[in-house]
């Protein structure tokens, strides 16, 4: 795959590849009790096409072979799509944003191409008290999980699929509910955001369910339940600033944000209070 | 997709507390009351562009305001409403601002060693600090042309007179310029934020929003800069 994205490189020098030294800084914390530290580390070898879990794997390879503890981090699929991996480079969430024009991506989908040789890299974890470090760079998460039971959900009667004419839904509806559906829960909206604040996640649920017909009997619960829930979880409260949709590696609007808002005030007034 | 573990955990899931006081809810009565600000702060303006037309003027619309609804209403029953229904909105303001606030800190208590930042603008990165800055300077402003207790001309004077004692000064003015510019940044955030926080916004109209937010954010800086201006360069005497 990575192939493809350079083939000159590729055919002409296949074993003389160009590699890079990279100094990594990074941030080592034992588990959530302790402190931690941003710990230097030198790479000699990164190939430009490693994405950077790639050379993050170079790295604990090497920490393994010296008798040290490699870096956790949280990863899966590597395609960009599961959502699990997701750090701050550079002060950015993913690296969003390090060069103009870049595509927003995950870190998985980060090549090192992106960085100069000889460049210094700092890595962090998501910063929330609702995401507390596990260790080192890997977050907990579940409270994310948790917004999603509060609401995030559709009641469905089970049996058979029923037909999809049914319930049309207008062209319109369907394309915005599913950008908003395109949110992987990363995490990355948090970790960029001024107030530590998740109502770009929240709102990309509501957006998604809201719109759809499916959606419509919890519509009012679901807001007010998940709202509650984010606030309970100690995220912080949302000031419109955009970093969060900036950093998406999925480019979730801030519009999402505007309709959670009408949702949950409209649900306010309807006389909807959350469970407790 | 995300997916949902359901943990059996007991404990795990902690409840909301305190949920009618919801961060959204909180926005939503800062948007309201800022609302309400901006409305005042426009009247306010085309109250002070008066000094242009003259000492006369000016003096007769300041006490017209004291009287507005006479003899019907007694004395300056009207300006009274007006500063009672100020004083709840800004209270409310800076309640909203100060809650949400404490609740960033505690969402992060600890910060980065590196952020960089990627969209906020410098007039979003200012609203806090910025607020606090505005709300002293209304102090100020209140103290010097509200109630003279430093101005010059002190509470014996005129309106007119309390303005060219205050603007004739080049300190005086250029320490409101500051505020002014300050409170025309707040503006062009908030107006924005309010929008979003009322539900009022989607992607076809994020662009004009923004635009008028800068537009009303402009016109209201520059009107409350046109008097003292005019004032430190001798053109309203």
């Amino acid at each position: 795959m990575t192939m493809t994205e350079d083939p000159t490189r590729a055919t002409t020098a296949p074993h003389q590849e160009r590699t890079m030294r990279i100094t990594l800084r990074v941030w080592r914390q034992p588990d959530a009790r302790s402190a931690g530290k941003m710990v230097s580390y030198k790479l000699n070898d990164v190939s430009p096409d490693m994405s950077f879990l790639e050379m993050l794997d170079v790295l604990n390879e090497q920490l393994i072979m010296d008798g040290e503890d490699p870096v956790a981090f949280d990863h899966d699929c590597r395609e960009g799509i599961c959502g699990m991996c997701g750090v701050m480079i550079n002060g950015r969430a993913h690296g969003n944003g390090l060069h103009d024009g870049a595509v927003q991506t995950t870190t998985c989908q980060l090549h090192m191409r992106s960085f100069k040789d000889g460049d210094t890299i700092d890595v962090e974890p998501w910063r929330a008290s609702a995401f507390p470090v596990i260790k080192d760079l890997a977050v907990d998460r579940r409270s994310f999980d948790r917004i999603i039971q509060a609401g995030g959900y559709i009641s469905v009667p089970t049996g058979t699929a029923p037909e999809a004419h049914a319930t049309p839904v207008p062209k319109k509806d369907a394309d915005f509910a599913f950008d908003a559906a395109t949110c992987i829960g990363c995490g990355a909206c948090v970790a960029a955001c001024p107030n530590a604040s998740s109502m770009l996640f929240t709102a990309a649920k509501v957006t998604h369910l809201g719109l759809l017909p499916q959606g419509q009997p919890e519509r009012n619960d679901r807001v007010v339940n998940m709202v509650a829930q984010q606030d309970a979880e100690g995220f912080g409260g949302c000031t419109n600033i955009g970093e969060c949709s900036a950093s998406c590696p999925k480019g979730i609007s801030m519009e999402t944000i505007s309709r959670l808002n009408h949702d949950l005030l409209g649900a306010l007034r309807a006389g909807t209070r959350p469970k407790s | 997709m995300l997916v949902v573990t359901v943990t059996t955990e007991s404990g795990q899931r902690r409840a909301p507390k305190a949920a009618k006081t919801s961060s959204v809810f909180k926005k939503a009565v800062m948007a309201v009351s800022g609302i309400i600000l901006v409305l005042y702060l426009i009247a306010h303006m085309i109250g002070n562009l008066k000094a242009f037309a003259g000492r006369e003027d000016f003096n007769h619309y300041s006490e017209w305001l004291r009287t507005i609804g006479n003899p019907a209403l007694p004395g300056a029953t009207t300006l009274w409403i007006i500063r009672i229904v100020l004083l709840v909105a800004v209270g409310a303001h800076i309640w909203a601002a100060v809650s949400l606030w404490r609740q960033a800190k505690r969402a992060r208590p600890h910060g980065y060693v590196t952020k960089k930042a990627v969209a906020q603008s410098y007039a979003s990165r200012t609203m806090r600090w910025g607020g606090v800055i505005i709300a002293a300077f209304i102090i100020w402003h209140l103290l010097d042309l509200t109630f003279g207790a430093v101005n010059k001309e002190g509470h014996a004077g005129t309106p007119y007179d309390r303005v060219l004692a205050s603007f004739q000064n080049p300190v005086v003015t250029i320490w409101y310029a500051i505020a002014l510019i300050l409170l025309g940044m707040h503006l062009r955030h908030g107006i924005w934020s309010a929008t979003q926080t009322l539900g009022q916004s989607n992607r076809r109209r994020e662009v004009t929003v923004n635009y008028a937010a800068t537009a009303i954010a402009t016109v209201i800086t520059v009107g409350f800069l046109l008097t003292p201006f005019a004032v430190l360069f001798g053109l309203i005497d």
